[in-house]
């Protein structure tokens, strides 16, 4: 570096900087345009099969945050557990994502959906009715390679900048 | 007639521009001159370490993710090797190389932060940052590919990693590996031989090779003073001896060598995961582990290099589900041990400068 | 002649005595353009603010504001709403006189600067044939108000960031009048419409150094980046104004946005040829010449990073000072020489005051001037 103190480096500096002008900007504009999330999205709804679910309480006890309530009862007819009550307080959740990993009949899921702000503390209690999944509340790909191969490809910053070196 | 004049306190955070999180500096100057300093901190105390007595070794996970939240990868390695060592696990291979692929595009990720933040600490109105931010941003998409989220990631798992890539990740993560050196090549031109950042960092917050091995230093700020250690070659954990890779070094130990040092350091990660990358071998990523590990009793310490240096875990076992004992070594706390050396002398300014080339994260010294 | 004050009821009595074109006579004329001033600064610190904002976001690969109006146009109207309707907090500790006077103080000199700056041929207020004094007189006391920011808010942080603007203007003042000095031996007038109408080619090729001095030095003078020390965000968190807000927050933000505008329209009219160009009406080129210097000073700011206030020192002293005086040298045996004014002749003349400027500066730096690499002993 023998121009070290001449300004050549400011100069270069400046140089980067404008050179930015013309390149196209890095933002997007949120709430018109939205990205793709990733297919493994830890999405903050949780998506419940009431059907798959044999109330084992396996998710309860990988909780690290203590955030699953599950009450269950013996039914003696169909000599199976049924649960009665199946709730997430989804404002003590991380989304770590360990109670999904943690099923082993694949009865719980993570939610695809981001925007899930409340006004109130108590509406982020999921019951087991509200977790059921339908069109609008699709379940993310975390720990599923089947359902995540239906949803839609992540959008990445890498293939969006077309700008050369 | 000498003027008479006495030093007073000046009181830098918890709340200030730029004290990376809620940290607080009980500085004394003289005019602009700092006579002493005192760190304070403690503000974002979470109790990570008792927490951790009390939940399952998988649970522990998610804490370490918050513990130096920009590098979230390195410090779920770290503690699952600690797992490891204690319960005697074996990691099948293809895991070994995710892992190293994700620590080191992790590492790339917080080195760009930690540069970016200390040019922005230099004055320069936060276009590196933005730029740095970019780059930042696509090694978050890869890892949100792979995980998941984009910041607590808790991928790494006890044995290996929770789950294994998605196809499009090795063309994502090739054309990334590709476009990067560039990208570094920009910010080399941005500011790199600028004038006055030579001014205000070179020479500036000198830490000595002694003073950095006695205050156990370690990461860019210990390599900045010219020791060539890195714990990735010094005691190679996991599979890096199977990498080739420099260690950049520093000559002075002043904050424009530190800055080098990252970003010399970002290359050889890129070096580090390109070879990775062409090894990748196929087979499981996860060994059998039961749910609620129980190791025997015992005592282990794992570290591993990261981004802000060694990142150590010590845990106790007494064979039930949880550690009886989880201690963190924190880099961020132990290289901030050496700042009242470094500032003492120089001018309010100066120790911004030095403060963020120390590059700590609030998390972490807090727990 | 000059009509007396003429408000009230004699009002009627004295319109015969006023000059045709002013009902009302001077003070009429003065007030209108008072107004015309104020608005037109106004608007200007508007259109300097979108600038800032759009180009700087280009500039670090964002878009900047874009939401309110087309293309963002109406952000400054909506951040001087916004700033405005905030609530007016004053620190207890505060001496409150001296904390209510200070944007006042610092507000009212940077709209006097315009009134002798020529929009287009003549200033619109006061063609003062000594323009020049004028501005260097007037354009330092708005330091006053900055340190009376600095001293009433009782924060520390505050204190600093008025100590450092009291010492850079202190420095600063020199080199900026000794480049100044340059421009007006080769005019040979303090008017600075005189200055525009003697400028056939811009200064800006015969006096290289003379610009690149005082372009430095007006940065360092108003806290424009790379010498935004006195504001350092990430340093002293505002400086001066840490603890405004509201009303008075908008008038010191005003002010430093208004004093950029004033030192980019000087260094128009005393380097770039002012109002002149072809055309374009005189005030068009005038404007557009003023936005393309802030539009520099805007570009440096996105890049370079902050300078120590030691170095900040250093550099006026050890290294604007002594070329300034050079350059006056040389300026004034130039004048004095009377080289013939013919187009090749004007040519050499501009060859080699671009090389004086290429040698001085690179000698200098080689040789007797190095910013930082020191430590301070305590
Ligand atoms: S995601 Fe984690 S914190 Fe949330 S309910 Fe599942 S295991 Fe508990
Ligand atoms: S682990 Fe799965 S099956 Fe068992 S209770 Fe939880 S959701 Fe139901």
């Amino acid at each position: 570096m023998k121009f070290e103190r001449y300004g050549i480096g400011i100069v270069k500096g400046l140089m980067v900087t404008i050179m930015h002008l013309l390149r196209h900007p890095t933002v997007s504009q949120y709430p018109e345009q939205r990205l793709n999330t990733s297919r493994r999205i830890r999405g903050n709804e949780f998506i419940w099969d009431q059907v798959k679910c044999t109330g084992c309480g396996t998710c309860t006890k990988a909780c690290p945050q203590g955030a699953i309530e599950i009450v269950t009862s013996t039914s003696q007819e169909e000599n199976k557990y049924t649960v009665d009550k199946y709730q997430i307080d989804t404002g003590y959740c991380i989304q770590c994502g360990l109670c999904v990993e943690a099923c082993p009949y694949e009865a719980l899921y993570l939610g695809y959906a981001y925007e899930c702000a409340k006004y109130q503390r108590g509406e982020l209690v999921q019951t087991k009715e509200m977790m059921l999944e339908s069109p609008l509340r699709k379940a993310s790909g975390y720990f599923s390679p089947k359902r995540a191969a239906k949803l839609p490809k992540q959008t990445l910053l890498l293939e969006r900048i077309t700008e050369k070196k | 007639m000498a003027l008479k004049t006495e030093p007073f306190v000046l009181n830098m955070g918890p709340v200030h521009p730029s004290t990376h999180g809620v940290f607080r500096m009980r500085t004394t100057l003289d005019g602009e001159v700092v006579v002493d300093i005192e760190p304070i901190f403690g503000y974002l105390h979470r109790g990570v370490e008792k927490l951790a007595e009390q939940r399952t070794y998988t649970g522990i996970i998610p804490l370490t993710d918050r513990l130096d939240y920009i590098s979230s990868m390195n410090n779920n390695l770290a503690y699952c090797l600690a797992v490891e060592k204690l319960a005697g696990i074996k990691v099948p291979e293809r895991a070994e190389y995710l892992r190293v692929i994700m620590a080191e595009l992790q590492r790339i990720a917080a080195f760009l932060i930690a540069v970016g933040a200390f040019l922005n600490d230099c004055g320069a109105f936060f276009t590196p940052f933005m730029y740095m931010f970019r780059e930042r941003e696509k090694i978050v998409d890869l890892l949100e590919m792979v995980s998941g989220q984009r910041l607590t990631y808790n991928y790494i798992r006890v044995g290996g990693v929770s789950q294994d890539i998605p196809e499009e990740f090795l063309p994502a993560l090739r054309t990334f590996v590709a476009q990067m050196p560039g990208f570094i090549d920009e910010y080399d031109r941005l500011l790199m031989q600028n004038e006055i950042l030579l001014a205000r960092a070179k020479g500036v917050g000198i830490l000595t090779r002694e003073q950095a091995i006695n205050c156990a230093a370690s990461g860019p700020v210990l390599r900045a003073s010219g020791v060539k250690w890195d714990i990735r070659q010094a005691d190679p954990y996991s599979i890096y001896d199977r990498f080739e890779f420099d260690i950049p070094t520093g000559t002075v130990g002043d904050c424009y060598d530190r800055y080098r040092v990252r970003v010399a350091e970002m290359r050889q990660s890129l070096r580090i995961i390109q070879q990775a990358m062409t090894q990748l071998p196929p087979g499981p990523v996860k060994a059998a582990v039961p749910h609620l590990i129980r190791p025997p009793v015992g005592e282990a310490y794992a570290h591993l290099e990261a981004p802000k240096g060694e990142l150590g875990f010590y845990l106790v076992s007494d064979n039930s589900i949880a550690p009886y004992r989880c201690h963190i070594r924190p880099p961020s706390l132990i290289n901030l041990t050496a700042l009242r050396d470094m500032v003492r002398g120089w001018k309010v300014a100066d120790l911004i400068v030095i403060f963020g080339s120390i590059d700590i994260t609030v998390g972490e010294i807090d727990r | 002649m000059m009509p007396v004050l003429n408000f009230g009821i004699h009002h009627q009595v004295f319109i015969p005595a006023v000059p045709p074109d002013w009902p009302g006579g001077f003070w009429w004329h003065w007030l209108f353009f008072t107004v015309v001033i104020i608005a037109f600064v106004l608007t200007m610190v508007m259109g300097a603010i979108y600038i800032e904002r759009r180009g700087m976001g280009r500039m670090q690969s964002r878009l900047g504001p874009n939401r309110t109006g087309p293309f963002g146009l109406l952000q400054p109207v909506a951040d001087a709403i916004k700033v405005l309707l905030k609530e007016n907090i004053v620190p207890v500790k505060a001496d409150k006189l001296v904390h209510w006077l200070a944007p006042v103080v610092a507000f009212a000199p940077a709209l006097m600067l315009f009134a002798v700056i020529p929009f287009q041929d003549g200033a619109l207020l006061a063609d003062l044939n000594i323009g020049i004094l004028y501005i260097v007189a007037i354009s330092s006391v708005s330091t006053v108000g900055i340190f009376m920011a600095g001293w009433a808010s009782s924060n520390k942080y505050s204190l600093l960031g008025a100590m450092r603007n009291v010492a850079a203007i202190v420095s600063y003042e020199m080199p900026l009048v000794l480049a100044i000095v340059g421009v007006v031996l080769i005019a040979g007038s303090l008017s600075l419409n005189r200055i525009v109408i003697a400028q056939d080619i811009p200064f800006i090729l015969l006096q290289p150094l003379g610009f690149f001095l005082f372009f430095a030095a007006g940065c360092a003078e108003i806290n424009r980046s790379p010498f935004d020390l006195m504001e350092a965000d990430s340093e002293i968190v505002a400086g001066f104004h840490t603890e405004y807000s509201g009303m008075k927050f908008a008038m010191f933000y005003l002010v430093e946005y208004a004093e950029a505008i004033a030192i980019a329209a000087i260094i128009t009219t005393l380097f770039l040829g002012g109002w002149r160009g072809p055309l374009l009406p005189p005030w068009l080129w005038f404007v557009t010449k003023v936005m393309a210097v802030f539009f520099t000073m805007v570009w440096t700011r996105t890049t370079l990073p902050r300078i120590r206030i030691d170095q900040l020192m250093a550099l006026a002293w050890k290294f604007l000072l002594p070329l300034a005086v050079i350059n006056l040298i040389i300026t004034a045996i130039q004048v004095l020489a009377s080289w013939p004014d013919t187009l090749p002749w004007t040519l050499v003349m501009i060859i080699v005051n671009f090389t004086i400027l290429a040698v001085l500066v690179l000698l200098w730096s080689k040789f007797f001037f190095r910013l930082g690499w020191g430590r301070i002993e305590v």
